[in-house]
């Protein structure tokens, strides 16, 4: 392999192995399904406006309460941060490409088929999955609509795709380490993601195996989850928490990676405790295993069990605040710039922190009898992922594209998406916790009155909060076509690790030869 | 792009992992499924009674304690039957048989099979409900317009925990006519 | 005033901004039955373990507010103290063993002060022994179904399914104050008495819900779960069904009578006279095939000389495309079981048991093209006649 750049065409796109065209794809997929759940949100929201049915009707309503969680953490979330591993990870650890890079542009390729086949669903008889993105069975087995075995063979391609990109980060992080950069040395995000990939390729195994159950209970007779045939509903929510808690986790933990590589570079400061992060991670990961069950509260567990996973639970603030509490210190004493990568990391750091604090609340079970299956579990949640999740990821893209691109983005029209997301977010989700704990339950198109003042509030605050994202779309595809051009290697003064050592933007292919470590590069 | 025993090593990775992947899906099967099934036998968990046949071992009955079992039935979906126990509640002393019935009637024009899945509340006390007969051990066949009178007799055991004194016993009643269960051992079940 | 305050709510946004503005000081003023604006906490139960369940919330959220005032305090402190107009330089430091090792430890001990209360409540959520009363809770899509057990298993049971009309949901009429939380029929139970709810479910998932009894159990179909409440205070509670459980999962709602044990036994007097009748009816809820076929057989027995093979009509008017058969189905009810007057179409009433009722009408509803996919089972023909 040489110097020669990329090949020119589609052909390039269809053919690549270069983990930055790969990553680059990875990104604008995902955040055209970000649109796509958007846009669901928004029906949601709007229908949810006022009290009474006058957009939609019931049944496609609860189509879109399933699409936009699917959409959002199979489609937008997941494929986004595996876009930004394959874009940085080469980059921070100093390897040539990815571990396997046929296996990569395989795992991209099918993802656009397999969310083809998704919302194709929604135009069929029967319509779309309206189980929820939880799919309960039998709702989603003996009661579902026909479509419901395009929606496993969905779930089936792109946990494959999860899976085979997993297996790639871990090769790569294991064997592709430039020579010096050991394990305690690698950036955060590195470390995220190398525990993420664990996660993933524990879990999604388990979905599949869940979605077959489905199949084979809906085909092929057997009763896994059917009471009739000596089999057992509950059995599913085991299987699916098995999988959904650590693949929350899965979400959140490499937008903790980026916020640790963000907030040291702006606070001109290297990040307090690297060796308690990683740990804490390690920590959340393993404790991700043991807790499933305390999304089934209300199940009918025996008492014993329903403490165990109580005291489980809140054995997660633990590593969690320390967290927190590195991140601040990072910023202590630190010489702090807030620039938009900053603003979103330290709204992610504030409005995550939030999101644990409802955490901390639902794992009290005997409370949690009074939160389950209300809006209150809806905030809850949309502050973990979306100021989690989201958030760090606008902060990463921000934070990284003039490096991609060698041009930098509009800060000021950077600043403006922040500060018109955050009080969109917050409009949104603040009041979701008023109605949850007075009583709303989630997923339902029709209300009763007294939840309408609150409930019209956060409609407001979704179609602000979704119209942030147009103009974040719009910034970025400005900062491509129209950006001032940089070409400093560092481009935030602030900033260290093997990345920036790099021209700006980068050439096709780096590190071809391991690069030389500088101790000033290292984190650790 | 990299050395040969870089990609060695690449391949030794992947290969644990693909193995890892494929074992956790084997998991679900395997351990997951039998695991869950087992804590139920044993935990009673959703109040599930152990499918078999319980066995006599000893018969003395524990005349110092009276438990409460109350009976209750539901029926599933489009199951038409009439299903009921033919009493709500009786008093029993811990290791001592007690028969009961339940009727239930086909008011269909065809005949009908049902199988009835048992649960019991409180959880805790299902490991200690033993049945030496009961209907909910095979499917029943019920011809059109008819009735029938499905025995159940149980033991409650003796260790029942001493703060447990009433059982309730619910059955839900299934429509299994097109699955009537060809396979021997779930037959005899 | 009720009339007034709809239509201010379908007013623009500028109108709905200053109502926002005044909402809190309107809702001093508004009618006890009046739904509760603007709620921002849970909802106060009326029992002591949900008291409680409360005391635990608001203990945790207080805990919450205290944390996140401290660490909130000190990172905004940080990002102003620290800007780098005031701070250019700043400090390389990035260990400090003993206070990682602090900050790991003093949010376990502070855990640690929740455990007990919690594990308390929790065992005292599960303590379902010496209950005074059962009652078999059924969630079916989508209504939900109360069995009052008895002793003789002579059980008294209805169904409870919500009475908002359509009109209202389609925003045809005005919402009433309890739009989407009233039943036609209401659970009853009486005060001072502990009630055992035994919860489990026809079809799908779902869970019984009333926030002010604090009692909230997933119905399982197949299994049973149990859950139980004990209240002094007389009064009306509302839930609803809090698990997804199809389409119309939000139309579901609970409602619960708390009344005085002298009024629960008048009120289960007159359900007893009215169980030995219902009983046989209230277990058939049939589907849509089998009163169809039913319907067809009684069709052809009792219909088919004067409406026709194909409901085209002869002595008797037509019935494929009616306005009757693919109207109000109270209006065919009275016309099948009364009859008309003056015509040659007699009352079927005497004629006919329930459930030939209720597929013959089920039949004519989705036969013959009139295709109305409704139902009409036994128990509303029974209902239908004790209107009379």
């Amino acid at each position: 392999m040489g110097d020669h750049g990329p090949a020119k065409g589609f052909s390039r796109w269809l053919f690549t192995t270069n983990h930055k065209d790969i990553g680059t794809m990875y990104l604008w997929f995902s955040f055209a399904m970000f649109i796509l759940g958007g846009s669901f949100a928004m029906i949601i929201r709007a229908e949810l406006f006022q009290p009474g049915l006058q957009i939609v009707q019931p049944e496609f309503f609860n189509q879109m309460t399933t699409m936009h969680g699917l959409v959002m953490v199979f489609g937008a979330i997941m494929p986004a941060f595996v876009g930004l591993a394959n874009w940085m990870i080469p980059l921070m650890i100093g390897a040539p490409d990815m571990a396997l890079p046929r296996l990569n542009n395989f795992s991209f390729w099918i993802l656009p088929p397999a969310f083809a086949l998704l919302v194709s669903t929604l135009f069929m008889d029967g319509g779309g999955p309206n189980f929820g993105w939880t799919f309960y069975a039998p709702l989603s087995t003996t009661y579902a609509p026909p479509s419901v075995t395009y929606f496993i063979f969905g779930v089936h391609i792109m946990g494959a795709s999860s899976i085979m990109g997993s297996i790639n980060i871990i090769a790569t992080i294991m064997n592709l380490r430039a020579p010096g950069m050991t394990y305690m040395k690698m950036p955060l995000f590195v470390w995220t993601w190398f525990i993420t990939a664990f996660l993933l390729v524990a879990v999604m195994p388990v979905l599949a195996g869940a979605v077959t159950m489905m199949l084979m209970d809906i085909h092929f007779g057997t009763s896994f989850f059917s009471a009739a045939g000596g089999g057992d509903p509950v059995l599913f929510q085991h299987v699916f928490w098995f999988f959904g808690h650590p693949e929350v986790y899965i979400i959140i933990l490499p937008g903790f990676g980026v916020v640790s590589q963000v907030i040291p570079t702006f606070s001109r400061k290297p990040l307090f405790g690297y060796a308690s992060m990683v740990y804490a991670t390690a920590a959340i990961a393993f404790l991700s295993f043991i807790v499933w069950a305390h999304h089934m509260y209300t199940v009918g567990m025996p008492v014993a069990g329903e403490l165990y996973f109580m005291y489980a639970t809140m054995l997660i603030a633990v590593p969690t605040a320390a967290k927190v509490f590195n991140w601040i210190t990072t910023m202590w004493k630190g010489s702090l710039t807030f620039e938009t990568p900053m603003l979103f990391s330290i709204a992610f750091v504030f409005l995550f922190t939030m999101g644990g604090f409802t955490g901390l609340m639902l794992a009290i079970a005997p409370a949690d009898f009074q939160y389950h299956d209300t809006y209150f579990v809806v905030a809850h949640f949309h502050y973990t992922m979306v100021a989690g999740a989201i958030f760090s990821m606008s902060a990463a893209i921000y934070y990284w594209i003039p490096k991609w691109t060698g041009k930098m983005y509009n800060e000021t029209m950077g600043k403006t998406h922040f500060w018109i997301s955050f009080v969109g977010f917050n409009l949104t989700f603040f009041p979701q916790h008023f109605v949850g704990l007075a009583g709303m339950p989630r997923r339902i198109p029709d209300y009763a009155l007294q939840f309408a003042d609150f409930n019209m509030m956060s409609s407001i605050g979704a179609f602000i909060y979704g119209a942030s994202q147009l103009l974040f779309l719009f910034n970025v595809v400005r900062t491509i076509t129209h950006g001032k051009p940089v070409s400093e290697p560092r481009v935030w003064e602030g900033a260290h690790g093997l990345e920036w050592t790099l021209p700006t933007p980068p050439p096709y292919h780096t590190f071809t030869t391991p690069p030389d470590l500088k101790e000033s590069e290292m984190h650790g | 792009m990299a050395d040969q025993q870089t990609q060695a090593a690449v391949r030794r990775t992947s290969f644990k992992l693909v193995l890892g992947a494929v074992a956790m899906f084997a998991f679900v099967f395997v351990v997951m499924v039998p695991l869950y099934n087992a804590l139920c036998d044993v935990l009673g968990l959703n109040g599930k009674t152990n499918g078999e046949r319980y066995r006599v071992v000893e018969a003395s009955v524990d005349t110092s304690r009276e438990i409460k079992v109350r009976f209750a039935a539901s029926n599933n979906e489009d199951m038409s039957w009439g299903f009921r126990p033919q009493t709500g509640m009786v008093v029993v002393n811990p290791g001592a048989a007690t028969t009961i019935n339940y009727i239930a009637t086909n008011p269909e024009e065809r005949s009908m099979v049902g199988q009835a899945i048992p649960s019991i509340v409180p959880s805790e006390a299902a490991p200690y409900f033993h049945k030496t007969e009961c209907f909910c051990f095979n499917q029943q066949p019920l011809e059109a317009g008819k009735s029938a009178e499905l025995g159940l007799q149980f033991i409650v055991d003796r260790d029942l925990p001493a703060h447990i004194q009433s059982i309730t016993l619910s059955y839900t009643i299934f429509d299994v006519t097109d699955r009537v269960s060809t396979d021997p051992d779930l037959a005899a079940r | 005033m009720r009339a007034n305050w709809l239509q201010r709510r379908s007013g623009g946004v500028l109108p709905r901004a200053l109502m926002m503005a005044v909402g809190l000081l309107s809702s001093l003023t508004l009618w006890a039955d009046e739904p509760k604006r603007w709620e921002t906490n849970m909802t106060p139960s009326v029992t002591e373990i949900g008291q409680t369940m409360y005391d635990l919330h608001m203990a945790v959220f207080w805990l919450c507010v205290v944390i996140g005032v401290l660490v909130f305090g000190v990172m905004f402190y940080a990002v102003i103290a620290f800007r780098r107009s005031a701070h250019p330089e700043a400090a390389q430091f990035h260990d400090n063993t003993s206070l990682e090792i602090a900050w790991t430890v003093v949010p376990f001990i502070i855990l640690l002060f929740m455990v007990g209360p919690s594990t308390k409540a929790l065992i005292e959520v599960y303590n379902t022994e010496d209950a005074d009363m059962d009652i078999l809770i059924t969630g079916y899509q989508w209504k939900w179904k109360y069995e009052y057990l008895s002793d003789d298993g002579k059980n008294v049971s209805f169904f409870s399914s919500l009475r908002t009309p359509q009109s209202e949901i389609n925003n045809e009429e005005p919402k009433g104050s309890n739009y989407l939380l009233e039943v036609d029929e209401p659970l009853v139970i009486p005060t001072g008495k502990k009630v055992r709810f035994l919860v489990t479910a026809n079809d799908v998932l779902h869970a019984w819900w009333v926030p002010e009894l604090a009692v909230k159990r997933d119905a399982i179909p197949g299994f049973i779960n149990e859950a139980w409440t004990k209240t002094d205070q007389e009064g009306v509670y509302r839930g609803q069904c809090a698990e997804l459980c199809g389409r119309d999962h939000g139309f579901m709602p609970i409602v619960v009578n708390v009344v005085s044990p002298e009024k629960f036994d008048a009120w289960m007097g007159k359900k007893r006279a009215e169980a030995a009748e219902i009983a046989a009816l209230m277990d058939k809820t049939f589907t849509m095939d089998q009163l169809y076929d039913r319907g067809r057989k009684v069709y052809q027995r009792s219909c088919v000389a004067c409406h026709g093979a194909n409901g085209e009509g002869g002595v008797g008017t037509p019935i494929a495309g009616s306005a009757i058969a693919t109207g109000d189905v109270a209006v065919h009810l009275d016309v099948v079981v009364k009859g008309v007057a003056g015509s040659a179409m007699q009352a079927f009433g005497g004629q006919l048991n329930e459930v030939d009722l209720a597929a013959v009408l089920t039949y004519q509803r989705n036969a013959f093209g009139n295709n109305m996919g409704d139902k009409v089972q036994p128990i509303d023909v029974y209902k239908f006649k004790k209107g009379q």
